[in-house]
């Protein structure tokens, strides 16, 4: 990490393990239940964050000392709700069947917790640069989380990945369907995302066990 | 046997494998460690003998869910017997094959899957093996199609073991009842091997056809053929009554389950307050339902028509609800606590079992969703019935007297320590 100073190096690497958004600050956590259904819409929403977040904290943090404190929240959702219309427009304009999939969740990344909270916590108080490690970090690690999802549900729930058929064709009885594999119909619904998320949050935190809050 | 099962104990103390040892021990032998100080007065009916009660209270629907299964797979193929003779047509050898190859792997694959999971848990966590999966176990191959892949039924163990009971801190700690939590894992995830006309009945999956024709066999369960809109099961009361009807392996033996609930009331272990209140509130809902009907407020060619004027009474002899009335609903960790508690918590099951019974024609059995949901509540419904009775108690403080008669200051200072 010749490129990066040590302290630099942290804010990007602390939110991907240590300090996730999602399994440790348990923000983020609607749209991670709602879209992970399929890994090619938690990859396209990871990297919507990613820009949002990215490029929203470099605003914020340029805008800090000319924001009145007063009115601080309005001018950051002005800045998100502008930045969710452009990921949205692109998507409707350049990948038209997955915007129709993710539907109302892009627009949703407005409400997205861990955007709010990182303007809130870092960008209004650190310079661009910092604030753009920031927000680049904590977006990974909520792409991280997501995929991770992703991944399982999709695989273990429709037998695909990012739509190929990985485990052989449910219809015609190849692959694994072959030896009476069926596809796991309880991995689609929501409540699924949750117990993911949950395991996820039970292997972390049994593996670091500094993780775990006193109760 | 018994020494050298101590010896062994003796040899892993302290060590990793240690509960699993100690486990194995006390499950076949009393231990051979004394009490060496005071007196301590030893409960006869400790976790074991509690599971063992439900266990033999069990064993009779094992046992006619296994015939039960021959039975319905040869009468599906050579249609029902016209005089029904109950040793000639039910007590046979062959229906007992049919039962001993179907029933019997999911009762192993059942228990050998969960007591593995409960073993390793106890080896991570160092704390002794809990006999808790002992009655699940024999829970699970009851409540699920005789058909049921024995790798589903290992998948639906490992998740309703782990995330329904050892996350919460084992037996004891968890919310949910998790042989329910197994049997809803399966229906969400595999739900055409758990509904349908296709997997009450062995064989009728793999396309096994009538004799003499070439329609395959099918069996409906009378819920599912009465939600399809039909009005006649084709079942006489006495075939309900008795369970010679297709249905998850152990649960349509209404005569079965009453005597092991009446097993279970006299021995004390489960709560005759659930069940009494679990079997008034199907009762009154079923008898709104029938209200609704005979007022003529529903026209007859609305879907709920069928499954709302089906008798009222009769909700208790088709389906799970009798089953998870006595075996599911009564379990002491996931139950309510207090008395009062009991009648509520044991109402609303029955009212709600038949009420996602008749409106809700995907889940043709309410049972296990009603249970799990009133699960949930009934520590909320603990927490009020604990609230209510303390105020009732610091009323009548409020206007008790108290002897001998002091100064006025020092009732009143004593009243506000006891709040």
């Amino acid at each position: 990490m010749a490129l990066l100073s040590k302290k630099d190096a942290n804010l990007i690497l602390d939110p991907l393990a240590d300090n996730n958004p999602i399994t440790i600050q348990v923000l983020g956590i609607c749209s991670a239940l709602a879209i992970t259904a399929e890994l090619k819409a938690s990859v396209v929403m990871a990297i919507s964050v990613l820009f949002v977040l990215g490029v929203g904290n470099v605003v914020i943090s340029l805008l800090r000392n000319v924001i009145p404190a007063k009115i601080r929240i309005i001018v950051q959702l002005v800045v998100v709700a502008a930045l969710v219309i452009i990921v949205d427009q692109v998507l409707k304009a350049f990948a038209y069947e997955l915007s129709k999939t993710l539907s109302v969740f892009v627009g949703l990344i407005i409400t997205n917790c861990i955007i709010m909270g990182r303007f809130e916590a870092f960008a209004l108080g650190n310079g661009p640069w910092k604030s753009f490690l920031d927000g680049i970090g904590n977006a990974l690690g909520y792409g991280v989380i997501l995929v991770i999802v992703g991944f399982f549900r999709e695989l273990l729930g429709s037998g695909t990945l990012f739509g190929m058929k990985v485990l052989g064709d449910p219809v015609a009885k190849t692959g694994l369907y072959a030896l009476g594999y069926e596809n796991n119909g309880f991995m689609i619904i929501p409540p699924a995302a949750l117990i993911v998320v949950g395991i996820i949050i039970w292997v972390q935190r049994s593996r670091n066990r500094a993780l775990i809050e006193e109760a | 046997m018994k020494e050298k099962l101590h010896q062994l104990k003796l040899k892993y103390q302290g060590k990793k494998m240690a509960p699993a040892f100690n486990a194995l021990h006390t499950f076949l032998y009393t231990p051979n460690e004394t009490t060496h100080s005071g007196g301590h007065i030893r409960g006869a009916d400790d976790l074991k003998r509690t599971m063992n009660t439900v266990i033999m209270a069990l064993v009779p629907c094992l046992l006619f869910g296994m015939f039960n299964a021959g039975y319905q797979h040869y009468s599906a193929i050579n249609g029902f017997p016209a005089n029904f003779d109950l040793f000639e047509h039910f007590l046979t050898w062959e229906n007992f094959l049919v039962g001993i190859t179907t029933v019997l792997p999911l009762v192993i694959v059942s228990y050998g899957v969960g007591l593995a999971i409960e073993f390793l848990f106890a080896v991570i966590k160092g704390h002794e093996v809990e006999e808790g999966y002992l009655v699940t176990g024999m829970l699970v191959p009851l409540i699920v199609p005789v058909d049921t892949p024995l790798w589903m039924l290992a998948v639906a163990v490992v998740f309703g073991v782990v995330i329904g009971k050892e996350v919460f801190g084992g037996t004891g700690m968890n919310i949910l009842n998790p042989a329910l939590t197994i049997r809803a894992f399966l229906f969400f995830a595999y739900p055409t091997w758990m509904s349908g006309d296709k997997v009450w009945v062995h064989g009728a999956k793999d396309g096994i056809t009538q004799a003499g024709s070439t329609d395959a066999i099918s069996g409906e369960t009378v819920l599912g053929y009465l939600a399809q809109g039909n009005t006649d099961t084709g079942y006489s009361l006495a075939d309900m009554f008795y369970g010679f009807i297709p249905g998850s392996v152990g649960e349509t033996s209404t005569l079965l389950i009453i005597l092991g609930g009446l097993f279970l009331i006299f021995s004390k272990i489960a709560s005759w307050r659930i069940m009494l209140s679990a079997v008034l509130g199907s009762l009154a809902m079923g008898l709104i339902f029938n209200g609704i009907v005979d007022a003529g407020w529903l026209p007859e060619y609305s879907k709920f028509y069928t499954l709302m004027s089906f008798p009222y009474w009769q909700h208790l002899l088709v389906g799970g609800l009798i089953f998870g009335v006595v075996f599911m609903a009564t379990d002491p960790v996931t139950g309510s606590q207090t008395n009062k508690g009991k009648w509520i918590y044991g109402f609303l099951i029955g009212f709600m079992s038949v009420m996602i019974r008749v409106f809700n024609p995907g889940y043709p059995e309410g049972v296990f969703l009603a249970i799990l949901l009133m699960n949930v509540f009934a520590p909320t419904i603990d927490h009020y019935v604990v609230k209510g009775n303390i105020k009732k108690r610091l009323k009548r403080l409020k206007t008790a007297t108290i002897y001998p008669k002091v100064s006025d200051e020092e009732v009143d200072a004593l009243k506000t320590e006891t709040a």
